[in-house]
């Protein structure tokens, strides 16, 4: 399908040779420039999971149809952040927000909205609370919270378009760089910003770049751990995917600071379009001549490559993402020697996170105090939360540190759906904690979560209600710390195994009075003698769940019961009769057909016939299944 | 050497000794004893069984000592409660996942996992789970394994690579079905060199010519140098009731422990029923015992004869790799000088 | 297997030869087009790129991306990461195992669908969800597995006839 496109890109091909030519080619994007001209963007990434791509065909199609096509540009864009109500398609210079939209609406979007400016009110978001249709993306209350910093183009521009990224002072922070900064006065801001690293562990990024100046050993590498591995989290993704530039000025201008000649990207292969546009974006600056030899004419070199994973949550690590780029097993090593000494190949290295990347443009243009205005005492500028679970409104969502949790699920969140209540909330995904109610209000930033038993993480922010079974959660991680475990050191290949079997047998039924005594010591062991940081934060979700949620280990172990009805072998399977509201909805959407119900009788359900899968449970109104 | 000193503490005591060492080795050095498992003399340090864990002021967490490097005005402590309580852990949890099969496992008797079970006086495993099945291959004559005994210490993979160079075997899988092996699980086909086996610290490898043939314990050790070749690398002879079971090298030798197939698992030509232990003489077609003094006799007379009647180029020599440099000289001097021709050479040259 | 034509391994190779850590490109780019490491082909590896084969075999089993044996038509992707577990994720895997009767990692008869899980395919937004061959399929029920598979199977039908 043949796309049209905005304006002609670009002269490209033709390297630049100096910042002059830089600025230039900067300007041409902004004297093409139309603000007024009339735009529909649509996210053509996470949105495609909700088919944003026959969205977009039905769109080219009758704009083509309607004669408009020529007046009218079609911008294919990232994330818009609210996934929730995919696919969204924004409309421009206003701003309209349209949501949940089908082939089908494209006529009526070409002809009303764009042909006559009408706003279509079905296709916009209603706000419940205050009984109103708000058209408008500014007004809508998920927006309305957040503080788009470095999601500033997502959503807003085409990421495989560089000049989309030149008009909105995209490389202006490399040109200041290079012109007017020595590599220590911008390890100086770095430092004074007080950014510290997204990946997770929250380290000081001025401090990290520092030490690996002075490492001594060249050539140096700089290394962006795009693994995203927290199976909850995809602030990476949407940042790489609708704004992969910003990440990119981000690693040269850190290249720069740190005196490296060569990076990689390592991106796992679960993101194709990540990938896609990473791509694009690498060859853009390639034909430009803002990668290689020589870049703008000055004596800074740097050479970037995309490696993608193949597959291993624990090559987030960073020296098992460097075994892997080295093409090996990524097994973890020791450390010390620190990757900033001994890294890839043996030479002095760098690794930073996505988001920390992306961070350092605004950095240095807005300067670091500006930086400072936002975010707590030790947490500073904003963070990115991949909100997820059952909340309302998942989505991608970008918010000063110091936000409280409450705000994220409640206010930018919606709440719970299904007219249940919230249970805990968990953060920092296999190396985290669930947080409950009782502390939603606790301002974020790296060290309060800590107190809580949780961590930041890479921003993964999975929300529970009462359906949610917190050892079953507990169970869920260490499965897949056991799937992910480079197997590699004693005390998480075989000591999380036990973890997890005492785990089972407590949803399971078999629990025994002294499982959490052990699963405690067991977690203290490995806490202390793993090798790498993915054993060391293992036990996390385990105490965490223990910790605040000790009532329903109990339930587990000694009653046998699963208040939340999610550990099968605990479930009975039996209709209680006094919560049953006799809607059927259970017989309804059995898929064995066994429950009879008849009108104004509760359900009741024949478990010869039943095999367990649950869906009653899940769709029942009343939690009346148990 | 630049001979370079520096000076650190070990459990309060001050210690000078040279750069870029390891802790451990420093420890090792002034003869406090610290328990290791995938430390391995000459291997790379890999830091996988965590049992050398160590305290250092000012870092919060156990460091390992087989891979971190000594520094100056360090403060190392090789034990305390929470050192102590780490490594039993890690050997309950080692012996969770392993077979309690001591009496007849191979390497009983020079096992650091059994001393360790030992000296932990470790009868209770608190969390039995799930153990490892035994994978055992395989039709090679050499090598026994079995998996549900492995470590994963990584020392056999290892030698076999960074020694060897031959990298026949290798990590496989991840997690707790983490295991050592070939690729495809094909048999074994390398130089069997038995190095993986010399390193293996459990019964996870062991070599099959010696199996069930004795205890370490009732065996009497004789140093001795390999007859195969010049190398002349130091053999261990593990005997039992005057005979050899086994093999092994002391890895403080020459040779530092290694060995190639024919010093470790070729010495039952010793006790051969075939094997020549006198000379022979061919008399009427019979082959009839003779003593040294008669054969050489014999062979001096021929020599003679054949050398008056063909003269001296019709002979010629040919030594053996199996002889010493010493001994080649003295063979190609006697050819010259003796026998009087050109006519030598040695089946290590080609 | 007997027949298979080792010629695009040899192809490949040739643009690696001096690259280094070019193994995991290189076992990448073959199961793009033979949909899976072939035997053969990490002996021809290992030679190309001096490395034992033995050490491809532990990389090649270290990532969950790379399989021994080759793959369905369609291979489905159904992300077990923490958004789609506390939404019910699980139910779904168990749902569409019955539907086509393999377990994780096992291939139909005919030939068609190879299941695997994934750690998470970072579309938790849209959770429960699954990928076919690079679609995606968001806020999964076990009504829509039923729905998208007998569709698929329907399609694959129609044009074995034809
Ligand atoms: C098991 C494990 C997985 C990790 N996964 C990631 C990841 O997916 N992305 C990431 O940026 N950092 C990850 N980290 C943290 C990185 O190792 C590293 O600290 C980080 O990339 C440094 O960047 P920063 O300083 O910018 O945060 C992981 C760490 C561990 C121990
Ligand atoms: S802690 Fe786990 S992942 Fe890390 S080195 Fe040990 S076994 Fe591997
Ligand atoms: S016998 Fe030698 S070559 Fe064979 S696996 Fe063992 S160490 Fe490697
Ligand atoms: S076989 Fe022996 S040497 Fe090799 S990893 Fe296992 S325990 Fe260690
Ligand atoms: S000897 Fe140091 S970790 Fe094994």
């Amino acid at each position: 399908m043949k796309v049209k496109k905005e304006q002609k890109p670009m002269d490209k091909g033709k390297k630049l040779q100096s910042i002059e030519e830089l600025e230039s080619l900067q300007q041409q994007a902004f004297d093409r420039y139309d603000p007024l001209r009339k735009r529909v963007r649509i996210c053509m990434t996470g949105c495609l999971a909700h088919g944003a791509d026959k969205v977009r065909d039905a769109l080219v199609e009758e704009l083509e149809n309607q004669g408009m096509s020529k007046d009218i540009d079609l911008v294919e864009t990232g994330c818009f952040g609210f996934c929730a109500k995919a696919p969204v398609v924004a409309i421009d210079p206003e701003d309209i927000h349209y949501q949940r939209v089908k082939p089908e609406d494209a006529g009526e979007i070409v002809s009303e909205t764009l042909g006559k400016g009408n706003i279509i009110d079905r296709l916009v978001y209603f706000d419940k609370k205050a009984n109103k249709r708000l058209p408008y993306t500014q007004d809508i209350p998920f927006y309305k919270r957040q503080v788009k910093h470095v999601l500033r183009n997502c959503g807003r521009i085409d990421p495989k378009r560089i000049d989309h990224y030149l008009l909105n002072d995209g490389y202006k922070a490399l040109a200041k760089v290079i012109t007017s900064l020595s590599p220590e006065e911008v390890i100086e801001m770095i430092k004074k910003s007080g950014l510290r690293g997204r990946g997770g562990g929250g380290f000081r990024t001025g401090l990290k770049w520092e030490i690996c100046r002075r490492a001594a050993g060249s050539p140096k590498y700089l290394i962006c751990n795009a693994d995203e591995g927290d199976p909850g989290a995809f602030m990476d993704r949407g940042l790489l995917e609708g704004d992969p530039h910003s990440v990119l000025e981000g690693m040269l201008i850190g290249a720069y600071a740190l005196g490296a000649r060569f990076g990689y990207v390592y991106v796992r292969a679960e993101y194709p379009i990540a990938i896609d546009h990473l791509k694009i974006a690498l060859n853009e600056l390639k034909s430009l001549g803002l990668l290689g030899d020589n870049i703008l004419g000055k004596d800074f070199s740097f050479h970037l490559k995309l490696k993608e994973g193949a597959g291993a949550f624990v090559c987030g690590e960073e020296t098992a993402l460097m075994a892997s780029i080295e093409g090996k097993r990524g097994m973890p090593r020791p450390r010390p020697p620190f990757p900033a000494h001994k890294g890839l190949w043996g030479k002095p290295t760098n690794i930073n996170n996505v988001e920390t990347f992306g961070n350092v443009p605004l950095i240095i243009l807005n300067g670091s105090e500006e930086y400072t205005r936002l975010g707590t005492e030790k947490s500073k500028g904003t963070k990115i939360f991949a909100l997820a679970g059952r909340v309302n409104n998942t989505g991608l969502v970008e918010i000063p540190m110091g936000t409280s949790l409450r705000d994220i699920i409640f206010d930018i969140g919606g709440g719970i759906p299904k007219g249940r209540t919230f249970k805990a909330v968990q953060l920092g995904g296999p190396s985290g904690g669930c947080i409950p109610g009782d502390h939603l209000d606790v301002p974020i930033d790296y060290d309060s979560l800590i107190n809580l038993g949780a961590i930041m993480g890479s921003g993964g922010m999975v929300v529970m209600d009462s359906a949610n079974c917190m050892i079953d959660v507990a169970r869920f991680f260490l499965e897949f710390i056991q799937i992910e475990s480079c197997g590699k050191c004693i005390p998480c290949r075989i000591g999380t195994k036990r973890m997890l079997e005492i785990l089972v047998r407590i949803t399971e039924g078999e629990g025994k009075e002294e499982d959490i005594s052990l699963l405690k010591e067991l977690a203290e062991g490995i806490k202390i003698t793993a090798l790498c940081g993915l054993g060391q934060t293992a036990p996390n979700p385990v105490l965490s769940t223990i910790r605040y949620f000790l009532d329903e280990y109990k339930e587990h172990i000694f009653e046998k019961r699963c208040p939340a009805s999610v550990c099968v072998p605990l479930i009975k399977f039996e209709v209680n009769r006094e919560l049953c509201k006799k809607c059927g909805i259970c017989k309804k959407v059995c898929p064995v057909g066994a429950v009879s119900w008849e009108k104004k009788m509760p359900a009741v359900i024949d478990k010869n016939i039943c095999i367990k899968c649950k869906t009653c449970i899940e769709n029942c109104p009343a939690q009346a299944i148990q | 050497m630049d001979g370079k000193k520096i000076v650190l503490s070990i459990n309060g005591k001050e210690i000078t000794c040279g750069l870029n060492k390891t802790i451990l080795d420093v420890v090792r050095e002034n003869g406090i004893q610290i328990p290791t498992l995938c430390d391995c003399k000459n291997l790379a340090p890999f830091g996988a069984c965590r049992l050398c864990l160590v305290e250092i002021e000012g870092i919060p967490k156990l460091i390992t000592a087989c891979s971190t490097i000594a520094v100056k005005g360090m403060k190392i402590r090789t034990e305390s409660e929470r050192i102590d309580k780490s490594r039993r852990f890690i050997v309950e949890l080692l012996l969770s996942d392993h077979p309690f099969d001591c009496m007849f496992c191979e390497q009983a008797g020079t096992c650091p996992l059994q001393d360790l079970a030992y000296e932990y006086g470790m009868k209770n495993i608190r969390f039995p789970g799930e153990k490892r099945a035994t994978i055992t291959d395989d039709t090679n004559p050499f090598i026994e394994r079995d998996n549900s005994k492995c470590i994963l210490c990584g020392r056999c993979v290892r030698v076999c690579d960074e020694i060897q160079g031959v990298g026949a075997i290798g990590f496989i899988d991840r997690g707790f079905q983490t295991r050592i092996g070939t690729p495809f699980d094909r048999n074994l086909d390398c130089e069997f060199c038995g190095q993986c086996v010399a390193s293996c610290p459990v019964g996870a490898l062991t070599a099959k010519p010696s199996k069930q043939k004795g205890r370490i314990w009732q065996t009497r050790s004789v140093k001795t140098i390999c007859p195969y070749c010049g190398c002349g690398c130091n053999l261990t002879l593990h005997v039992r009731d005057n005979k050899i079971i086994s093999v092994t090298s002391d890895p403080d030798t020459l040779n530092e422990g290694y060995l190639c197939s024919k010093g470790r698992f070729g010495c039952d030509y010793v006790h051969h029923p075939d094997r020549l232990q006198y000379p022979l003489i061919k008399k009427d077609g019979q082959f009839i015992r003779s003593s040294w003094e008669q054969a050489l006799t014999l062979v001096a007379m021929k020599f003679k004869e054949i050398k008056e009647q063909h003269g001296n180029d019709s002979l010629a020599g040919l030594s053996s790799a199996k002889c010493t440099n010493e001994e080649n000289y003295l063979f190609q001097k006697f050819i010259r000088a003796v026998l009087g021709t050109n006519n030598v050479d040695h089946c290590a040259r080609l | 297997m007997s027949n298979l034509d080792i010629t695009y391994i040899s192809q490949i190779l040739t643009g690696y030869k001096s690259m280094k850590g070019a193994l995991i490109p290189v076992l990448q780019e073959v199961q793009n087009h033979y949909t899976y490491i072939p035997e053969p082909a990490v002996d021809l590896i290992a030679e190309a790129l001096n490395i034992s084969p033995s050490e491809i075999y532990g990389v090649l089993t270290f990532y969950t991306q790379f399989y021994t044996q080759p793959e369905g038509k369609y291979t489905i992707k159904l992300c077990r990461g923490t958004a789609c577990h506390v939404k019910g994720s699980k139910s779904i895997l168990e749902a569409i195992e019955r539907k086509l009767g393999i377990r994780v990692g096992e291939t139909t008869k005919d030939d068609l669908f190879t299941l695997r899980i994934v750690a998470c395919l970072g579309a938790c937004a849209v959770a429960p969800v699954m990928m076919v061959n690079g679609d995606y399929y968001g806020e999964l029920t076990l009504e829509k597995i039923e729905g998208i598979f007998d569709e698929l199977q329907a399609k694959e039908c129609k044009s074995a006839k034809t």
